[in-house]
């Protein structure tokens, strides 16, 4: 049997101030619960903790539930719960912020595609400074669940008579420019 | 540096086409180009513009995902434009949310100037963000629209979808939580429209990529609700949506046992037509679902009636 109720003595006080520090999250602290967010998203059906739950949890320090929940992976960024949050929360910034703690600790199931897409969209822009639709779908289904390519394959023939499908590598021509930008971060790849 | 050897600031509307308007919204590129052109309005695209980084790249890059973004408008500055058009709504947000956070936050705004002094590129303060919707509805406007109608809209009744990023959090595209623009110059086209609450709910983005069951829900949802208010076709102002809507058609009849095959539009192909433009030239031959209505609409030319 699994304890159901988390004890204070377990929430991590710092950890709710570092998410409170970062640009967008600064309203955090006057959310009153209200739920209109849950209410907004069209994706709070599928969550294992709602919008509302989890700025309840960031807010009384629980890093570990929230980190490794599936919602901040849920999450498409339509911004519908900001728009209409009455305390002007910027949750969808609150939500790339975990997805970001999330990754960084490395918190997430290893086969969970939302986070590998990010990874492998994330490195292709750093490497070439342009993302090819086609190889980063590639990469993902790859990684994640390789099987599916067989299904995917009628789509693609789809896509490619239609010329929608770009199989060729694009990359920035001055990409020592961008590479210059971004040197200096210490994210990691 | 020396001033006289600055270049000529462009002419017309600077273009950030964003990476899927080279790939899978190839019609998008396409039909903005043929339509700003059937308008009389030079559009030229960004030089070696870069990823904006939509939605995955911020759920990684905590430091440098305003950068990535900034070299755009970096760049658009160095040129002396002093706006930026982007029709991908994800990358219109990127764009419009760098600038504004660059004022807000000097945290934001330090990392910017920082990495663009390290890539001797000015700092980016003087480029606004625009979209091809509000740049029709405010430059050319609804008059204009009417006056240059080559064709009578011969097609069915359209529901107008404007997704989510365009029009939240920034109001400027058009109004949050009822936005009309879209419905208002297809009107002045002479293309009727149908209410569409569902305008602004969100199609799954890349959710329908990744957790495809919840994204096609998602999808299904504002098909059907498009039927049911007695719309034949969709038209949007995001290449997402386009393709989320288009591509998942045949699995969404399999599944759920609906029946609709309805063409899903970009706003630039609908009004390019409607202005006289030429089907391949807007892209329309690329479309997935709806085809066969799309022919019927279209007609072969011998038959297309010119607007009287």
């Amino acid at each position: 049997m699994e304890r159901q109720v988390r004890y204070q003595r377990e929430s991590e006080p710092g950890w709710t101030r570092t998410i409170v520090a970062r640009p967008g999250c600064e309203r955090l602290m006057s959310c009153v619960q209200c739920g209109t967010c849950s209410g907004t998203c069209p994706l709070s059906l599928y969550m294992d903790f709602t919008p509302r739950r989890i700025i309840a949890l960031v807010r009384e320090g629980f890093r570990r539930d929230v980190l490794s929940s599936q919602t901040i992976w849920l999450c498409a960024s339509c911004y519908a719960c900001a728009a209409h949050c009455p305390q002007d929360i910027h949750i969808t910034d609150v939500m790339f912020t975990l997805k970001r703690e999330a990754i960084h600790q490395r918190l997430f199931p290893t086969r969970f595609p939302i986070p590998v897409l990010a990874q492998e969209f994330y490195r292709m822009v750093r490497r070439r400074g342009r993302i090819s639709e086609f190889w980063v779908v590639l990469r993902l289904v790859l990684r994640t669940n390789p099987s599916a390519l067989f299904s995917m394959a009628r789509a693609g023939v789809t896509l490619m008579r239609r010329g929608r499908l770009s199989i060729g590598r694009k990359r920035v021509r001055n990409i020592d420019e961008l590479h210059r930008a971004l040197s200096g971060s210490r994210e990691v790849m | 540096m020396a001033s006289q050897s600055r270049p000529q600031p462009p002419l017309g509307y600077l273009y950030f086409p964003g990476c899927s308007l080279k790939g899978t919204g190839v019609a998008y590129d396409e039909s903005l180009v043929t339509l700003f052109g059937l308008l009389g309005l030079p559009l030229e695209e960004l030089p070696d513009w870069n990823c904006c980084g939509a939605t995955s790249y911020m759920a990684i890059g905590e430091e440098t995902a305003f950068v990535l973004a900034a070299r755009n408008l970096a760049i658009a500055q160095r040129l002396g434009a002093l706006e930026l058009v982007a029709p991908c709504s994800a990358c219109y947000l990127v764009l419009r949310k760098t600038v504004d956070y660059s004022y807000r936050y000097p945290e934001v705004r330090r990392q910017i100037e920082e990495a663009m002094a390290r890539a001797g590129l000015p700092f980016p303060n003087a480029v606004r963000v625009r979209h091809p919707l509000e740049v029709l509805f405010n430059d050319v406007g609804e008059a204009r629209i009417a006056a240059t109608v080559k064709r009578r809209w011969s097609g069915g009744r359209v529901a107008c979808y404007y997704g989510c990023q365009a029009v939240r959090p920034y109001a400027e595209v058009d109004d949050t939580y009822g936005p009309t623009r879209m419905d208002e110059l297809l009107a002045a086209a002479g293309i009727p429209t149908i209410d569409y609450p569902v305008k602004t709910q969100c199609c799954g983005g890349s959710l329908t990529g990744t957790i495809a069951t919840v994204g096609k829900e998602l999808n299904c949802i504002l098909l059907k609700e498009a039927e049911r208010k007695g719309a034949e076709a969709i038209v949007t102002i995001c290449p997402l949506c386009q393709f989320n809507l288009d591509v998942h058609q045949a699995e969404i009849r399999d599944r759920t046992g609906a029946t609709f095959d309805m063409p899903i539009l970009l706003l630039p192909q609908i009004l390019g037509w409607v202005l006289g433009g030429e089907r391949r030239a807007l892209g329309l031959h690329r479309a997935i679902s709806g085809r066969r209505l799309l022919a019927q609409w279209l007609g072969a030319p011998a038959e297309r009636d010119a607007y009287a």
